[in-house]
């Protein structure tokens, strides 16, 4: 095994995973949206709603392939750059990946057609269900993703026998210690993310004037949603951050910049970490606020990172900068959606032009808080695979460096080409808007179908 | 339970494989067909008539995948490292064909797309038919791992059963276009299912013939007594299905020659089968040399067992309620 095979699988997976995130991660928010969409269709039956439920229907189609085929990169990556890491673990993550196939990516994928190209061949009763069996299918797949994930970080309910790893007790491993924490941030996050996506959406036809009752609907619709879910994932991300410093102190320790764990810890606005000095260059720092945040306690005590050997450590600078970005995001999120609530309040949401322009957009915002969150949270484990129990240096595959570097070129090429085109032609659909797909007469596939003879679109 | 439970994950296993080979088989075999189709609007029904499945297709290439590594994480931590480039050039192949369909629907210039397209499902097949011939010819294992060279794969036997790949799913693209569309396109689709049914009966003969030649295992289990008693059948019924393809495609059968694509598919697919059983790894890891820890193998059977049966049925359910022909300029989305 050559350093060099290593560090180009690292870099491959952290690329070909940060790809892949992106997509699920708008998918969980979009699908649950769809489906609201078509619940409040049925229920007042007003156009509107449906129009929007067909324009993000094709948004979520472009998006949800892109999602598909990364996704199945993932599932073979395991093997193809992580043999050691499968062969040691894969009696307990296994079957949680092997879960997340059957229960969601199956429900989603087949659904997805129907939902796609239903409409006008079922009831619309059938469109609706299928839109919520996605959304349900979706929230399943994160469920089964963040428990493995979260097994890594919070290894439990297994024994170690020859460096393999047994499952003893499938409760433990699924919920465990970090799992529902992991599991409710990571959902919130794409709630929001999609939230933001849709507040843009609404912002640009707004300010174009086109499409202006759907913008109003999506409007209202993202800022009621944003403005609880963004301030609710600031203390869930507390809640989970305390979990982290129960579990994983060092990555906590990273996070914050704090070497020395005999001290309180001050909050680091900004800092300039130095691995091998083991002190940060550069600090600009509230006295005591890690502790305070932390330990509720000015004078609190947390571990430090030379409470471990320089072996153990994670990359501090790139933990601590991730962070950093995430929170910044989030606390940029929280300020947006109360200043539209507020816009909203005073009845001036739809006339506050700059406020429109700049929500129109920030449409990224939370794909930002989403990648730099997961920087953090898989930097912070290093320089294990899995937390306490495999190195990520004892992981990798028996595969040549050249092979890797070849791959990774192709890889970055590929999904370089697939990315540039996948937001050319969202926006495109965007573009699009919401009454243009409406007018576009769906006619039945197959004329033989009794309910498409039914059914007039 | 040591010894049925690995026999069982085989099964589903191998059951799964069967299923990605024949449901994403047909929807690739569109996209090399692709290329000879005249105009913009046929290939718009082509792709119409695949349109609402290939998503939930290439999940089973997923559950091979990941089922692989939940029931014999041994097996999957030597052959992946062993076939790595032909692995990710399948699995990026898959990317490109996976959104230049998504994107043509949207797109007004399609030349690029098609090429996306049509070149990603012939490479994917091609890749997956050299997965298979360097499954077929042996992988080097020493102490659990693998130990061969980055291109220890790529032999003129790995190449053979990439093309032999390349016309099946091309077979079976052209019998569901027979099927599935009318037209100029279902017109084009039977002709060229009589020229792919004659290339995928030699690329079958071919690897028939090579197999034993090469590999001695292979040799002792179809000629050995008793064994020939019983296997002799498998041949023969291959050669009247095949007849029965090329009946149907001459007599203007819609539905049999698609069926008859199926049942060679599964023919060829029990010969492999009966060829490498128990190796999982040919030559020297078995199913049982590599199966997980019995206790994730049955918590994962449980969850499959009745799970399984419900995803079948919704397929089942997809397929039915998009039965019938796709018309040519029918709209879409």
């Amino acid at each position: 095994m050559d350093v060099d095979s290593l560090l180009l699988s690292r870099l491959q997976f952290a690329f070909t995973i940060t790809f892949h995130i992106i997509f699920p991660t708008f998918t969980i928010g979009l699908s649950a949206y769809i489906a609201t969409l078509g619940v409040l269709w049925l229920r007042t039956g007003d156009e509107r709603y449906r129009r929007l439920m067909r324009f993000w229907t094709r948004i979520f189609a472009v998006s949800f392939a892109m999602g598909v085929v990364s996704g199945i990169v993932m599932s073979y990556e395991f093997g193809t750059n992580w043999s050691r890491f499968s062969a040691a673990v894969g009696n307990v993550v296994g079957p949680l990946i092997g879960y997340e196939v059957l229960t969601a990516f199956f429900l989603e994928a087949t659904f997805l057609g129907v939902l796609l190209f239903g409409f006008g061949r079922v009831p619309p009763w059938l469109s609706v269900l299928s839109a919520a069996i996605v959304a349900l299918g979706t929230t399943m797949s994160a469920f089964w993703i963040l428990s493995a994930n979260s097994w890594m970080q919070t290894p439990a309910g297994y024994a170690l026998r020859d460096g393999v790893a047994y499952p003893t007790d499938w409760l433990a491993v699924i919920f465990n210690p970090s799992f529902p924490y992991r599991f409710a941030h990571m959902v919130n996050a794409a709630y929001l993310t999609t939230g933001f996506v849709v507040l843009a959406v609404g912002a640009r036809f707004m300010l174009a004037g086109r499409h202006v009752d759907e913008a109003r609907t999506m409007l209202r619709m993202a800022i009621g949603l944003t403005a609880i879910l963004a301030p609710l994932q600031l203390l869930i991300g507390d809640r989970h951050g305390l979990n982290t410093l129960a579990h994983q102190p060092i990555k906590i320790a990273a996070i914050e910049a704090h070497w020395d764990g005999s001290k309180p810890g001050d909050f680091h606005v900004f800092a300039w970490p130095d691995q091998n000095a083991e002190r940060n260059a550069l600090e600009i720092s509230i006295p005591r606020g890690a502790s305070l945040i932390l330990t509720h306690d000015p004078n609190g005590l947390f571990p430090g990172l030379t409470s471990v050997p320089p072996s153990d450590r994670p990359p501090v600078a790139i933990v601590f900068f991730a962070f950093r970005i995430m929170l910044a995001a989030g606390l940029f999120m929280i300020a947006a959606a109360l200043y539209g609530a507020f816009l909203w309040w005073r009845g001036a949401l739809f006339e506050t032009r700059w406020y429109l322009r700049v929500m129109a957009h920030c449409w990224w915002i939370g794909f930002v808080a989403v990648i730099a969150g997961w920087v953090t949270t898989e930097s912070g484990r290093q320089p294990w695979i899995v937390q306490g129990l495999l190195r990520t240096a004892d992981a990798s595959s028996p595969v040549a460096g050249g092979s890797v570097a070849l791959t990774l070129a192709l890889f970055v090429i590929a999904y370089a080409v697939v990315f540039s085109f996948g937001i050319y032609y969202i926006n495109r659909l965007i573009g699009q808007g919401p009454a243009d797909a409406a007018t576009k007469t769906v006619a039945p596939l197959g004329g033989a179908s009794p309910i498409a003879a039914a059914q007039s679109d | 339970m040591d010894w049925y439970l690995p026999v069982i994950w085989a099964g589903l296993i191998g059951t799964a494989v069967a299923l990605y080979v024949i449901l994403d088989g047909f929807d690739l075999g569109i996209g090399i067909l692709f290329p000879f189709a005249h105009t913009e609007r046929e290939r718009d029904q082509m792709m119409r008539s695949v349109a609402p499945f290939w998503d939930g297709n290439e999940t089973w290439l997923v559950l091979g995948g990941g089922g692989l590594w939940v029931a014999f994480p041994g097996a999957y931590a030597v052959i992946m490292p062993a076939l790595y480039i032909p692995v990710i050039v399948m699995l990026l192949a898959l990317v490109f064909r996976g959104v230049a369909f998504e994107f043509r629907t949207i797109s007004r210039s399609k030349t690029w797309l098609n090429g996306a397209f049509s070149g990603g499902s012939a490479l994917a097949a091609f890749a997956q038919g050299v997965i298979l011939g360097g499954l077929i010819q042996g992988i080097p294992v020493k102490d659990g791992a693998y130990a061969g060279g980055a291109l220890t794969w790529a032999t003129p036997f790995a190449v053979l059963c990439g093309l032999a790949m390349i016309a099946g799913y091309g077979l079976l693209g052209a019998c569901w276009l027979v099927m599935k569309t009318e037209g100029a396109v279902a017109a084009r689709a039977r002709r060229q299912a009589r020229a792919l049914l004659g290339a995928v009966l030699f690329f079958m003969a071919a690897v028939s013939i090579w197999t034993p030649l090469s590999e001695p295992r292979i040799a002792e289990r179809w000629f050995a007594l008793p064994n020939f008693l019983f296997l002799w059948p498998v041949p023969v019924v291959t050669a009247l299905v095949a007849y029965g393809l090329w009946r149907g495609l001459e007599t203007g059968r819609e539905v049999a020659p698609f069926l008859a694509a199926i049942a060679l598919f599964l023919l060829g697919y029990l010969g492999l089968v009966i060829s490498n059983f128990p190796y999982l790894v040919p030559p020297s890891l078995t199913i049982w040399d590599t199966a997980a820890a019995a206790a994730s193998q049955i918590f994962m059977l449980l969850g499959t067992l009745f799970l399984l049966p419900m995803i079948l049925g919704y397929v089942v359910f997809v397929y039915w309620l998009f039965r019938g022909k796709t018309r040519e300029g029918e709209s879409y989305h």
